[in-house]
């Protein structure tokens, strides 16, 4: 198992560092001059060319590179042209607003859609069973934004249950600060539970046509145990899977999300980065989404012993 | 008893079932046959536009901005005679008509869905069939092809945008970058347990040549899962260029597409909802006949998959 864990690590490296190497070459493929851009419009030939060599970028490219990741490996993560301010500083006052965005759609993705997908292969070719798979495709072909305007429309203008846009820290009051997360959080789930009711189905249905299902059955036992005890349990790593490669819609998701609801968040910052071409920041920020993304799936891959006895490393 | 006919009968007759029994196939399932109606509703639509009583989709109207669905103005000609013109859908915040729009967009929509999936294809399949075949360098492509699927596919998308001026082409470019890896994944996977088929190895056996070999033996297998693979890059690339158009980082907004019409739209949504609504509708309608398409092929091409 240990050993396992460590080659399984290792192989992650050679992944980030292809991330790192893309990440850092689309900076240098950028036109214009980074030194000239950190200057401003006024500065002197001089003054550019004291910028260009405080960032190093007076090396050749493979020694840039080596400066940059390793300032990276310390944690330094340069500064923003746009924001004027330390990266590091800049991306921890927007963690809150996505983590909190982050977890509330997860939950409620996997407390809706795994009831719904073993419903629907219980109840396989019904018209629950329709609905399900129905609405599992229609929530793929339905941009995020369209969602969050609709909501918005129905429960923030037409009813007045929630604030139309906006975010309020924790800090400022639970009961607020849940009011302004339960729309975006309820659009940015539907494309999350498409995805995973999708393969809770496929997955549970497989599993429904087990001998020890119908020995379970046969023993007696409560239809709803066999579902979620016998049924669930062993259909849970596809599942399990599914969930971990749906957080790149969801990081997707919480780029369009927070811009829809005015929500102050990584996905924010990475769209006024875009737009203000602030390359060091979108660097940054690509490279934090990809790895908490590639974290994630590590940590999945490693837990699936946990969910499933018989996988043994 | 019953299984010995088979084996006893010839190989030719076996496999692959012929190409008309899979198409009716296809057209009795009734998912596949909407999904293609409504499919070849929009692209006639698209090709149709200047005739379904739209007017200049760019043209911009100061007087009569921000305008709701039903909005009827008189628009005088250069010889003097009058026209009531009706606004279907109502105007947007530079006063041009919506309606046009949103039909002139479906070409856009669609012109990038077919680019981006058939671009993207022929890039991947190519690279996948180095990958599978040239053992030396699968390591190497399928490591890169891994960082590449590290990025969460928008942000990648998100990242090339940004490196180019905003402009059809880049934005194409960008939305094609991250679905590659994944058509490089699926041939890659067809050519190596193909290579391992008897027929593979009886044909490099008779000493047929690698282009013959890869193009009658090898890449026939790859043509149905391709097939499917494509409608669903098909319908994530409209779904991407909506999403770039909307953040404002896609086409120019003056190309009328459905994510740039919803982009414009946002500023005054709670007022005037309709500028995202019927562009929102058009979109969510012909993605969801592809994904319709995509489902049915994949059911129908690969019958171990039916229902799931």
């Amino acid at each position: 198992m240990l050993g396992y864990i460590l080659r399984r690590l290792l192989a992650t490296i050679p992944v980030l560092l292809i991330v790192a190497v893309l990440v850092f070459l689309m900076l240098r493929l950028t036109p214009g001059d980074p030194a000239a851009v950190i200057a401003g419009d006024n500065a002197t030939t001089e003054q550019i060319a004291l910028i260009r060599n405080r960032l190093g970028l007076d090396q050749p490219i493979p020694t840039q590179f080596g400066i940059w990741a390793g300032n990276l490996l310390r944690g330094e993560l340069g500064e923003s042209f746009f924001f004027k301010k330390p990266i590091g500083e800049l991306i921890a006052g927007r963690i809150e607003p996505t983590l909190s965005l982050a977890f509330a759609t997860m939950l409620i993705a996997i407390c809706v859609a795994i009831p719904l997908g073993v419903l629907a292969a219980y109840k396989h070719g019904s018209w629950i069973d329709r609905v399900v798979m129905g609405f599992s495709v229609l929530g793929f072909s339905v941009p995020v934004f369209v969602i969050g305007y609709a909501l918005i429309y129905v429960f923030a203008i037409t009813l007045g249950w929630f604030p139309v846009q906006g975010y309020q820290p924790i800090s400022g009051g639970f009961g607020g600060f849940l009011q302004r997360l339960v729309l975006p959080a309820v659009t940015l789930s539907v494309i999350y539970i498409a995805l995973i009711a999708r393969m809770t189905r496929a997955s549970v249905l497989e599993v429904l046509n087990e001998d020890y299902i119908r020995t379970a059955r046969a023993k007696g036992q409560v239809e709803r145990k066999i579902l979620f005890r016998h049924a669930l349990k062993n259909a849970a790593v596809p599942i399990v899977t599914v969930v971990g490669i749906g957080i790149a819609l969801l990081i997707g998701g919480v780029v369009v999300t927070e811009s829809v609801f005015a929500i102050p968040g990584l996905g924010r910052l990475t769209v006024d980065a875009v737009l203000a071409r602030d390359y060091p920041t979108i660097q940054a920020v690509i490279l934090l989404f990809s790895g908490v993304y590639v974290g994630i799936n590590l940590l999945i891959d490693l837990a699936y012993s946990l969910f499933d006895p018989r996988i043994r490393y | 008893m019953s299984a010995e006919p088979t084996l006893l009968a010839p190989v030719a007759a076996e496999p692959v079932p012929p190409a008309r029994t899979v198409l009716k196939r296809l057209l009795h399932n009734p998912v596949v046959a909407i999904g293609a109606a409504v499919l070849l509703l929009m692209t006639l639509i698209g090709l149709f536009a200047p005739w379904l009583g739209t007017i200049e989709p760019t043209a911009i109207n100061p007087s009569t901005r921000n305008r709701v669905p039903g909005f009827e103005r008189t628009i005088r000609a250069d010889d003097g005679t009058t026209t009531v013109f009706k606004h279907r859908m109502g105007t947007d915040s530079l006063g041009r008509d919506v309606y046009s729009r949103v039909v002139y967009g479906a070409r856009v929509s669609l012109l990038i869905a077919v680019s981006v999936a058939s671009v993207a294809i022929a890039i991947g399949l190519v690279i996948g069939l180095i990958a599978g075949y040239v053992r030396p360098l699968d390591g190497i492509i399928m490591r890169f092809m891994d960082g590449l699927m590290a990025i969460p596919g928008i942000l990648l998308a998100i990242a090339v945008v940004s490196l180019f001026r905003s402009g059809l082409t880049s934005v194409i470019i960008a939305i094609i970058v991250p679905e590659i890896p994944r058509v490089v994944r699926v041939v890659r996977s067809i050519v190596l347990s193909v290579r391992e088929e008897p027929y593979v190895e009886a044909a490099i056996m008779q000493g047929t040549r690698l282009p013959k070999l890869m193009i009658r033996h090898i890449l026939p297998n790859t043509i149905a899962p391709l097939i499917v693979q494509g409608t669903f890059i098909a319908a994530s690339a409209i779904l991407v260029e909506a999403i770039l158009s909307f953040l404002g980082i896609g086409i120019p907004p003056e190309i009328p597409t459905w994510g740039n019409i919803m982009a414009e739209g946002r500023n005054l949504f709670r007022v005037f909802p309709h500028n995202i609504l019927y562009p929102g509708i058009f979109l969510g309608i012909t993605v969801l006949a592809v994904n319709m398409l995509g489902d049915g092929l994949r059911d129908t091409l690969d019958p171990k998959m039916t229902g799931r």
